[in-house]
């Protein structure tokens, strides 16, 4: 199983030199301030963000799906659409328009609007799952329609609610480029400087692994809330439209809040990418923005070839397999989803440097960037693989072989076709979700290399905006694929 | 000669025996229903016919040939799943002529589906029909290539009950014109009774009971199985000579002299005119019959079916018992 070799390679590789450094020194590193500062500031970003995206994801999920609120597709599309615009680029929008915006609350307000759609989406496909006849039942008991909806509505999509603010926190834990633009230094930031300011690395590794700790501890929290019986069974076949309330006097209000919803999520990065990428696109060097593309592209693309490559074998075998070791292997491959780029870039650049036959043959090669790609994106790359395998049911294959058709003539006839859209599907989610990757990308790619989200960065970082526009314009494209193709996914799920 | 022959097979998974020698012989031709409650072992029996479970023990030969070796691509065992599991992306035609080789393909297509009643669909998609078509083509998919045997395993149990009454005639008919050999799983015992020649009943992993399902009916092997294949009515008896001294008077029986209990079927019960020995309790009444729960002067309440006009509560009645009953030991 390669895929778990890879999954597990950065992680083991971690702990293991975490360990070697002795207990001493970690004592030392973890009674530092700098790291206990930087887990307050952390805590304290992913507390806030995550508690305003549960509130506006709710409140926006139950407005579209469940009053009679007008243009409800377009409240919803633009509840989703926050998702293409990847937080360094909303960053870089805020902080080109309006120079000098920095620290706890700018980030806070950008990674809250750039990242609520993440509760907004699943609990909008709950409420959309959901028995409509529960609140009949709760409002024909004598319940009005805000105790109904405290005692019934959101009892019934907490679990997606909960899963979502989860998705939120581990984004904040994970996230790079947003908070090092707006310069407030939480872990990831704390990381990558320890990374390149010191002479020993002990610091990094130690910073690195509290991260994972931190975030297995929020995952732990995910999967609690994934178990079993939490989450409601819709009991009836009904499909009958929910009642819609109305909003009444309270209409004004809510659209007033969903337009500065609307302007603070997409006004501003928009307004401000267009007037940047227009003043950049004359000075830019139509050579540099060539060669960053050229390589973004060819380094996704390597890495949605490595991805599918390790995980079809996977997500075929636990699409079949029931019992401990098919959830085991799962779980494994999804460390990835857990692991912030800035680790596993820290932990495979370590490796590179300190083993030998790794450093003689990837230190500073495209390879290793791209392996690092892969265990980032196997998780993305899994989740296609093992809906499509769904497709592709057991049955199919037993019926097949009573008609008389052996495993090759099975595998070509009935589980390539029907797995292969999904599978095709999953390579290009990994393939465009590589091209914005950041933080792995600034510690792996070989020196010289610069990818789009490279450039935007190192722009940035000096405040050149009109030079970083372009590169940034050219992100949105591409994340705005995957958005497109998820939220066309999730319109095929209904009931 | 023998189509299928099963000779104790077995299989458990875990701790769980799912089949416990499980013997059965169906004939050529012969359509026969394995009817037993859920989680008695009859799924697991057509799995294990089709290949796709291995058993523990025993053996399976079809046309007198052991088909335990091979794989069920092999095997030449045609399957009709519970829910019909078309293949999704391919339309009707290329469903039906998936199992199908060489030049006889088109024909032998139209004429399967011409057989279950859906000339024409070849270019209709999976999700285009009903529930009950994509049963029916189930079937012509698994009838083109002529397979020694077809298995059913529940193909009507996720239709509703005007469909599935339809369907059992319609499949029933397929099978007999095209000269299959098809053995059917249920759970449902009208639709075992109604179907098949002949029938199985299965309890905890064995067949206990294999005949003609007038027989399975008016003589079940044993208590369990007249419960199970329909109503019953039970009557504590005291025989003598071939005639039982019960509280509706004496009945004939096949059982020998002693204690016995007896096993009636409800509409083995007439109400007449005569010297009341009984009055009516409740009745149920369903249109085309009724059921009466009748209290005798002294015993247990029974159940008797009645068909026309339904007694009234609290009204005498004069109850007499038409054919024989099934004695069986007193437990």
């Amino acid at each position: 199983m390669p895929a778990i070799v890879a999954a597990l390679v950065p992680v083991a590789y971690l702990a293991w030199r975490t360990g070697q450094a002795g207990g001493s020194a970690i004592a030392e590193q973890l009674g530092r301030p700098r790291l206990i500062e930087a887990t307050g500031r952390t805590l304290m970003l992913a507390g806030t963000v995550t508690a305003a995206c549960l509130v506006i994801g709710i409140a926006t999920a139950f407005l579209v799906s469940r009053t009679d609120l007008r243009l409800r597709a377009a409240v919803n599309l633009s509840a989703s659409l926050p998702l293409a615009v990847p937080t360094y680029v909303a960053a870089f929008s805020w902080r080109a328009a309006f120079p000098g915006a920095e620290g706890f609350w700018i980030s806070a307000l950008v990674l809250t609007v750039s990242s609520f759609p993440y509760v907004h989406l699943p609990v909008a496909a709950a409420l959309s799952r959901s028995d409509p006849a529960l609140e009949e039942q709760s409002r024909s008991l004598g319940e009005g329609p805000w105790r109904t909806f405290f005692k019934v509505t959101l009892r019934q999509v907490a679990p997606a609610a909960v899963a979502g603010a989860l998705l939120c926190a581990l984004y904040v834990f994970s996230d790079f480029g947003a908070v090092s633009i707006l310069n407030y230094r939480t872990f990831t930031q704390e990381i990558y400087v320890a990374w390149r300011l010191g002479f020993d690395h002990t610091g990094a590794l130690v910073l690195a692994s509290a991260l994972v700790l931190l975030t297995l501890i929020v995952l732990a929290g995910e999967w609690a809330a994934a178990a079993p019986g939490r989450r409601a069974r819709r009991e009836s076949a009904s499909s009958r439209a929910p009642v819609r309330l109305p909003l009444g006097r309270g209409r004004p209000l809510v659209y007033l809040g969903l337009a500065v919803l609307a302007v603070l999520s997409l006004g501003v990065p928009g307004w401000s990418l267009a007037r940047w990428t227009l003043d950049g696109v004359s000075t830019a060097d139509p050579a540099e923005v060539w060669g960053a593309t050229w390589t973004s592209l060819y380094l996704s693309g390597a890495a949605a070839i490595l991805t599918v490559a390790l995980v079809v074998p996977v997500g075929l075998y636990v699409a079949r397999r029931r019992g401990p070791l098919a959830a085991a292997t799962e779980r494994i491959v999804y460390v990835g989803y857990a692991l912030p780029g800035v680790v596993i870039g820290l932990s495979l650049v370590f490796m590179a440097i300190n083993v030998d036959w790794v450093r003689e043959r990837f230190y500073q090669t495209a390879p290793l960037l791209v392996f690092g790609y892969a265990v980032l994106l196997l998780p993305l790359g899994m989740g296609a693989v093992k809906a499509s395998a769904a497709q592709a049911s057991p049955q199919l294959g037993q019926v097949a072989a009573s008609l008389g058709a052996g495993p090759v003539r099975r595998f070509a006839t009935i589980t390539l076709p029907l797995t292969a859209p999904g599978i095709a599907a999953g390579a290009a989610l990994v393939f465009l979700t590589a091209m914005k990757e950041l933080p792995a990308t600034l510690l792996l790619r070989p020196s010289g290399t610069e990818t789009l989200a490279t450039r935007l960065w190192t722009y940035t970082d000096v405040a050149a905006f009109s030079a970083a526009a372009p590169y940034a314009a050219l992100i949105v494209v591409v994340s705005a694929v995957p958005i497109w193709l998820l939220s066309r996914r999730i319109g095929r799920q209904g009931p | 000669m023998s189509e299928l022959r099963i000779e104790g097979l077995r299989k458990a998974f875990g701790e769980t025996v799912a089949l416990d020698g499980a013997d059965l012989a169906v004939e050529e031709g012969e359509l026969v229903a394995v009817l037993g409650p859920s989680g008695c072992g009859k799924t697991t029996l057509l799995r294990c016919v089709a290949g796709f479970e291995r058993p523990d023990g025993g053996s399976i030969t079809v046309a007198g040939k052991p088909i335990d070796h091979l794989a069920p691509q092999a095997r030449r065992i045609g399957v009709v799943p519970q829910e019909g599991a078309l293949f999704p992306h391919l339309s009707v035609g290329r469903n039906v002529s998936y199992g199908l080789r060489g030049a006889a393909r088109s024909g032998r297509v139209s004429e399967v589906l011409d057989l279950v009643g859906l000339g024409g669909y070849e270019r209709r998609m999976p999700h285009e029909l009903s529930g009950g078509q994509r049963q029916r083509v189930a079937l012509a998919r698994a009838m083109a290539p002529r397979p020694e045997l077809i298995l059913l395993d529940e193909p009507f149990s996720a239709l509703d009950a005007g469909l599935r009454q339809s369907l059992r005639g319609q499949v029933a008919a397929a099978l007999r014109t095209d000269g299959a050999t098809a053995v059917l799983v249920t759970h449902d015992q009208d639709e075992a009774l109604s179907l098949s020649g002949r029938v199985a009943v299965m309890r905890a992993g064995r067949i206990v009971q294999f005949a003609s399902p007038s027989e399975v009916y008016r003589s079940p092997a044993d208590s369990w199985t007249a419960s199970f294949v329909g109503d019953a009515v039970w009557l504590e008896a005291e025989v003598a000579g071939g005639v039982a001294a019960t509280v509706l008077g004496d009945v004939g029986t096949d059982a020998p002299d002693g204690r016995a209990r007896l096993m009636l079927r409800p509409e083995q019960l007439r109400l007449g005119e005569g010297e009341p020995n009984a009055t009516v309790a409740e009745v149920e009444y369903f249109g085309h019959d009724a059921l009466v729960m009748l209290e005798p002067m002294n015993g247990e309440r029974l159940r008797a079916r009645v068909l026309g006009a339904a007694p009234e509560a609290g009204q005498p009645v004069s109850v007499t018992v038409d054919g024989e009953a099934r004695a069986f030991e007193t437990a």
